[in-house]
């Protein structure tokens, strides 16, 4: 099985105390560019036969790196783990967000993406990027 | 043969989010079950006492308790939002009257005591029984206060609250067998606590690489073996299942066992690793199996056998020829759970459609019944479903391109020792009975 180096990631934020200083949350994600897989086909070789149950998930794959050709090398790996692992984390720092609102000074601030769970670049999440928490103080339907 | 019993929730279409179900879990003995939801709040269902004149139905589950388990919370150091969904329901074995219950939302665990009040003193010399205070002076006989009964007060209060250990998510928690402790279980490491101590943890699996940037697989769900208390298990986003024995060494890092598959690497496509992560693994009631869920089948291990499974079942196999889409909608990421019932002889497991599947291992048939309030009459037998892969479309088949994918079961359960069932739709609850007679 080829060994593919893992791609870089978006960094995990680095736990340090909380000192005015130390901004550095929004760290840019970086992708290492990788050769689309052309590699893979040729290891299974022309002599294979194409097992029935195969056939679809390849055709599938086909039709998903047609779509989004930057995929990356690594199935389904390391980017989406992280992902994973970030699931629901939404940053929102009063002291980042008013300053980088004096540094803009009238100048609208960059709002998330469609994808408002990632957050990379110079975006700072800003208040209406944050879902409304709403506590639950009505009784659940199931016991109605 | 099963029949509709009953179903809760609201019946609109308009889902709020906090009515999500979250978790769904009976009690060891059957009488009591409780579900959780996105909201944080956890509804208890009591079945009713038999009936003996109504004998060809058993008792009907009532509503008994309903509490707001965990709230949501703002980690202001991190500055990040922790969702008060229900993650998992653990039932203790009851050693008293009371009833006792371990919920967990991503952080924080917490012990609830459940407890029933059907009498109150009555006749106090001091005190109105509006609880004022009488002037002691106006008093002239003294009466002994008695107990009277009153209407039953179920009360839940909480007894312990586990909290800061977990960096990242908890997916499992699981009662040891011991009683006393147990275990919950993030994406990178899992922790061993005593259901008494609130204020030490003992972490005893740690996968989180030195380096991040190897993260090559997560921990998906861990359990206890029911009868070693020694013993326990967890999955990974790999396919891969380790046993761990926790009398080998202090940390459990390195596993007793691994159970694995192998992969045919001509077989590999892009997908290949996400439909295998296991989403779920439970022990079969005898302690000699353990099943595991991933995105497209079930499987039986024998805990004797590490280098496959003795048996695997086809939850959806129609999905294969979908995966682009699924994973484009992100469905391809979907937890469906799974459970044995009481003799182990049948498993059962979710799907889409508000379909949910049970396979015989004596028999080796299966069946694909649907969770609707079509057939809502009770007592009405449910009739199979079958999807239709391609190609001609029989009469009550249904195509893969018609299947709801937002109409997912991922939450089912068995009743211990009968065969009754509970199914979680997305914001409705439903029980199903078998034919009884």
């Amino acid at each position: 099985i080829p060994v593919s180096p893992p791609p870089s990631l978006l960094r995990l934020p680095s736990r340090a105390p909380y000192t005015p200083q130390s901004r550095s949350r929004h760290v840019p994600e970086t992708r290492r560019r990788e050769p689309c897989g052309g590699d893979r086909r040729g290891e299974a070789g022309e002599d294979t036969q194409e097992k029935e149950g195969i056939l679809p998930e390849r055709a599938e794959e086909a039709k998903l790196k047609a779509k989004y050709p930057s995929l990356g090398q690594k199935p389904g790996g390391s980017d989406f783990l992280m992902k994973r692992l970030q699931k629901g984390q939404k940053y929102f720092d009063s002291g980042d967000y008013n300053m980088a609102k004096a540094k803009m000074k009238n100048k609208q601030l960059p709002s998330a993406g469609p994808d408002k769970n990632l957050v990379t670049g110079d975006h700072i999440p800003t208040p209406q990027d944050l879902p409304q928490r709403k506590s639950s103080l009505v009784t659940s339907k199931l016991a109605g | 043969l099963w029949c509709f019993s009953q179903v809760k929730g609201a019946v609109d279409d308009d889902v709020a989010e906090a009515d999500i179900i979250s978790t769904v879990e009976f009690n060891h003995s059957g009488e009591l079950l409780a579900t959780g939801d996105k909201g944080g709040r956890v509804v208890i269902f009591q079945q009713e006492q038999e009936n003996k004149i109504q004998s060809h139905s058993r008792g009907e589950y009532n509503v008994y308790s309903t509490f707001q388990s965990h709230e949501p919370e703002f980690d202001y150091l991190k500055s990040l939002e922790i969702e008060e969904k229900i993650n998992k329901i653990r039932w203790l074995p009851q050693k008293n009257a009371a009833q006792f219950l371990l919920s967990t939302n991503d952080k924080t665990i917490k012990l609830w005591k459940i407890s029933e009040r059907d009498k109150r003193p009555e006749g106090y010399n001091l005190k109105e029984e509006d609880g004022r205070y009488r002037d002691p002076t106006t008093v002239t006989t003294l009466r002994v206060p008695v107990f009277r009964p009153m209407d039953l007060m179920v009360e839940a209060s909480p007894r312990r609250i586990f909290a800061n250990a977990h960096t990242y998510h908890i997916n499992s928690i699981s009662i040891n067998s011991d009683y006393e402790t147990y275990l919950s279980a993030d994406d990178l490491r899992i922790n061993l606590w005593h259901l008494e101590i609130t204020d030490r943890s003992f972490n005893i699996v740690d996968i989180k690489p030195a380096n991040m940037e190897e993260l090559t697989e997560v921990i998906t769900a861990a359990e206890f073996h029911p009868n070693s208390c020694n013993t326990f298990v967890y999955s990974s986003s790999k396919g891969t299942i380790r046993l761990c024995d926790m009398r080998a060494s202090a940390l459990c890092d390195r596993h007793s066992k691994l159970f694995e598959e192998p992969e045919d690497p001509s077989n590999r496509s892009f997908f290949s690793e996400i439909i295998s992560s296991i989403s779920d693994v439970k022990f079969s009631h005898s302690g000699r199996y353990m099943m595991t869920r991933d995105y497209l089948s079930v499987k039986i291990w024998d805990l004797n056998m590490e280098n496959r499974p003795v048996e695997t079942y086809q939850v959806h196999e129609y999905l294969r020829s979908k995966l682009c889409s699924l994973y484009e909608n992100d469905c391809i990421f979907d937890k469906f759970e799974c459970c044995w019932n009481g003799s182990d002889s049948v498993v059962m497991t979710g799907s889409y459609n508000n379909f949910f599947r049970m396979f015989d291992r004596n028999t080796k048939r299966d069946i694909t019944l649907e969770a609707s309030r079509e057939n809502n009459k009770p007592r009405t037998v449910l009739k199979p479903r079958k999807v239709c892969a391609s190609g001609k479309r029989k009469k009550d088949e249904i195509s893969v391109d018609s299947l709801d994918f937002n109409k997912k079961i991922l939450h089912t359960a068995w009743h211990p020792k009968e065969n009754i069932i509970a199914v979680a739709t997305t914001n409705n609850l439903y029980i199903f009975q078998d034919k009884v007679n």
